[in-house]
């Protein structure tokens, strides 16, 4: 597929995936790109696991990402990047946040959450970019900016022109939080560059 | 106009908007739901969340009477409400077009069950439309009322959960504007005495001949010829397994069928001669497969495809991969769907599930923590609340279907009266799946003198679903203004005596209402009312986060009883006791954790 990509964003119900996702896809339809999108609402948004497929490419089918098929991962959590790791192509890269979100299976069924995900990623040989995009989000004065630092460090990965990225932005985000969220993206494109 | 990027379920409302429809109808249900939710944008149509199902469909159907365009939304298991007024709907024939939407879910993903509503299509002798994508859901959507009109019949428009939540990019039309015809004086249809309904059963026969013909000519059913060697594999497939199918396998010839019941035979036959073996791909039931195998054909379908969950691309081509390995399908040894991915990255290690839990302030957290300490039987019902029956509350003992807790908990009480087995008996259910189906429980309670206890959690919403309006918020679907269903007015008028309202963040009260109700020897009701903590975050007053004093804390562990999401541990440098901590972030202030501390140790007090 030309320039086409297939992008998997996961997490945990509440973190703002579903808007992220809904910003890469119009960014997708401003550089004239066919777009499918998928995720699963419902039951999963009660803090379970929440993964949202974005395509685009010259023309799609599938709404949904095959096992070893994803140019990215961007994870909005840490231990989900690892989670749904076997859905990277080889080659592909992860980026992920680090923010830890500990469900209460840890206490009411005694299991254990793996805080070294990212190193063990790093053993099986993938390529991770690890950021701490709630701190950077704080900064610009809002936590929950945190998705929108997240895609500014995403668009380093993508070749789409930074004014099709603000354009996205204007057309999905509300508009009492659109300068923080602009600020929040080029604090991620920053982030991304360190 | 240029194209929108629209979900499926998007679409089928941007479709009915152009397609001239005058009234929509839904309960809400996962992924349904948000079909209604679009329908609210266009002015032109009348829409309401109506009490359950069979009053969607009712209500649509007294439009189509009307002569106005109709649609009614629902899950898969909402039809199996609605089936009685929908059956019959068969044999009456409409005035103006009507649409039931079935949005199924292969993989329940949020659902009780997996049920294929195709046979029930088929089993209503109605046509069944199949999208595989939003675009083709909206011109569908459109098809299926001229369809409706020309053949005079209800029509099935199915989706998946896949095709209802994906979206896609829609080509946009303008709406057609029609004139409501006005009621169909006609009793000889409308009037379904035997008489008439014997007669209206052959037309239903004769017109089912009809739509075998058309199902031939339907453009929604066309060949695509393949390529080369894969080529000579013809795959029959509808709806979403059509696109996941395209990217696996794209070079083969394919039959892509939209129009579904009743099968297009006579196109089925002129593909089969342009391959050497056909496949039917299909999630769920072998609903294709069956018909086809009697009509003669030879054809392969779940002796390779899994005929339960979802057929993901993954399970698609390792299916497709098994078949060939084995010899079952023909393709070349060296094809390149045979080829694993060069050295795929290993699946992660790790087992830390993460189900759905009840929100932080969640105002069922409190009656569930309640009735653990009393451990009456409870029989649950289908909302968020279900989520009671996970740990750490863990208690739910049946959750069946909507409105079941009532019936089942009357049924326990019956079967053990008089043994030596008998035990509290509690239902918990939800104030709108209350209002969609347990009313008529609590009628058979109080007359066939049952002693149970029901709980009614009143969140003032249709949580589960994403929150919409119901009769006792007083608001319609539009957010308009309307008259208020009291929930205790209706449970007294119905005849229990013993009714009471607590509110769920209070424990103390929780625990005195339970108690006593549990002991009494009548049927009562116990409301517990509190605004679903989602809808509070939305528009309530600014919350005010508890804190743990770790200095006071003694690492007991109570607060992680009550399976707060926003409660985490600990270990503090220098103490051997993990200690609580509250995620200032998620927390609510619902004060539940600080009400079971025994030592007062959270507050909100900021600790230090
Ligand atoms: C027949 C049927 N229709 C719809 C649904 C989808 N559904 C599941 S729970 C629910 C309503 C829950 O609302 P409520 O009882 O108020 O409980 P809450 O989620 O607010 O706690 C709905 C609509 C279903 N499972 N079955």
């Amino acid at each position: 597929m030309k320039n086409g990509k297939s992008i998997l964003l996961v997490g945990v119900g509440g973190q703002g995936i579903l808007l992220a996702s809904e910003v890469i896809s119009q960014a997708a339809m401003i550089q004239g790109f066919d777009v499918k999108k998928s995720e699963i609402h419902g039951m999963s948004q009660r803090g379970g696991v929440v993964s949202s497929h974005v395509r685009y490419g010259e023309h799609i089918y599938s709404p949904l990402i095959g096992k070893a098929s994803a140019d990215v991962l961007l994870s909005f959590e840490k231990v989900e990047s690892y989670r749904w790791i076997e859905y990277l192509r080889p080659g592909g890269e992860v980026i992920t946040n680090t923010t830890e979100i500990v469900p209460p299976a840890v206490y009411a069924m005694g299991k254990e959450y793996p805080h070294d995900a990212i190193d063990r990623m790093h053993k099986q040989g993938v390529n991770v970019l690890a950021v701490d995009a709630a701190s950077v989000a704080k900064g610009v004065g809002n936590v929950r900016a945190m998705n929108v630092v997240l895609l500014g460090v995403l668009s380093r990965k993508l070749s789409f022109p930074d004014e099709t990225w603000q354009e996205a932005l204007r057309a999905r985000v509300p508009k009492r939080h659109l300068e923080v969220n602009l600020n929040a993206f080029k604090e991620g494109q920053r982030l991304a560059a360190s | 106009m240029s194209r929108l990027f629209l979900s499926g379920n998007e679409a089928i409302a941007r479709g009915a908007w152009e397609a001239g429809v005058h009234v929509a109808t839904a309960y809400p249900g996962t992924p349904s739901t948000e079909i209604l939710e679009a329908v609210k944008q266009y002015k032109e149509i009348y829409c309401e969340w109506s009490v359950n199902e069979k009053v969607a469909v009712e209500v649509a159907q007294g439009a189509s009477m009307a002569g106005a365009r109709s649609l009614a939304a629902m899950k898969h298991v909402g039809v199996n409400v609605a089936m009685d007024p929908l059956s019959t709907f068969s044999y009456t024939g409409v005035h103006g077009g009507f649409v039931v939407v079935s949005a199924d879910e292969p993989g329940m993903h949020s659902s009780q069950n997996e049920q294929d509503n195709r046979y029930l299509a088929k089993f209503m002798f109605i046509p069944l439309l199949e999208p595989s994508n939003s675009d083709e859901a909206k011109k569908m959507t459109i098809l299926a009322f001229e369809i409706s009109e020309r053949f005079c019949t209800p029509v099935m428009l199915r989706t998946t959960t896949r095709v209802s939540h994906s979206k896609g990019l829609v080509e946009p039309g303008e709406r057609e504007e029609r004139e409501v015809k006005g009621f169909e004086h006609d009793w000889t249809k409308w009037v379904v005495i035997p008489a008439n309904a014997r007669k209206r059963r052959t037309v239903v026969l004769k017109r089912l001949k009809q739509l075998a013909q058309y199902s031939n000519e339907c453009p929604l059913n066309y060949i695509e010829p393949g390529r080369g060697e894969d080529g000579r594999i013809g795959i029959i497939t509808s709806s979403i397994t059509y696109a996941y199918a395209k990217d696996v396998f794209p070079h083969a010839s394919y039959l892509k069928l939209g129009f579904t019941n009743p099968l297009p035979f006579e196109l089925i036959a002129r593909f089969a001669k342009t391959v050497d073996q056909l496949l039917v791909l299909e999630e769920l039931e072998p609903f294709m497969q069956e018909q086809l195998l009697a009509a003669g054909f030879k054809v392969l379908g779940k002796e390779v495809f899994p005929r339960e969950g979802e057929l993901l691309p993954d399970v698609l081509l390792n299916s497709l991969r098994e078949a060939a390995r084995k010899k079952v399908i023909k393709i070349a040894s060296d094809h390149p769907i045979l080829a694993e991915a060069s050295r795929p990255i290993e699946p992660s290690e790790f087992d830390l599930p993460r189900p759905p839990t009840l929100c932080p302030g969640c105002p069922h957290r409190g009656p569930f923590y309640v009735l653990k300490k009393y451990k009456p039987i409870t029989t649950g019902d289908i909302g968020c609340y279900t989520l009671g029956v996970l740990p750490p509350l863990s208690m739910m003992d049946s959750c069946i279907c909507m409105g079941a807790s009532i019936g089942n908990a009357m049924g326990a009480s019956k079967a053990l009266a008089g043994t030596d087995k008998t035990e509290p008996i509690v239902a918990v259910i939800g104030d709108s799946t209350f209002i969609h189906s347990g009313i008529t429980g609590l009628v058979d309670v109080v007359y066939n003198r049952s002693n149970i206890t029901v709980i009614i959690m009143d969140n003032a919403i249709t949580a589960m679903t994403g929150g919409q309006q119901h009769p006792a918020t007083g608001k319609t679907i539009r957010d308009e203004r309307t008259t208020k269903l009291v929930l205790e007015d209706l449970c007294r008028s119905i005849g229990v005596r013993r009714v009471r309202v607590v509110d769920p963040y209070d424990l103390a009260a929780v625990d005195e209402a339970i108690s006593e109700e549990i002991k009494a020897d009548e049927p009562s009701v116990i409301i517990t009312r509190r605004e679903c903590a989602l809808l509070r975050l939305h528009h309530g007053p600014k919350v005010v986060p508890y804190f743990v004093d770790q200095d006071r804390c003694i690492g007991c562990k109570k607060c992680l009883g009550i399976g707060c999401p926003a409660i985490v541990t600990v270990e503090l440098d220098g103490s051997k006791t993990v200690k609580a901590r509250i995620e200032e972030t998620m927390c609510t202030g619902c004060s539940i954790c600080a009400q079971v501390c025994p030592v007062s140790a959270i507050s909100i007090e900021e600790e230090k």
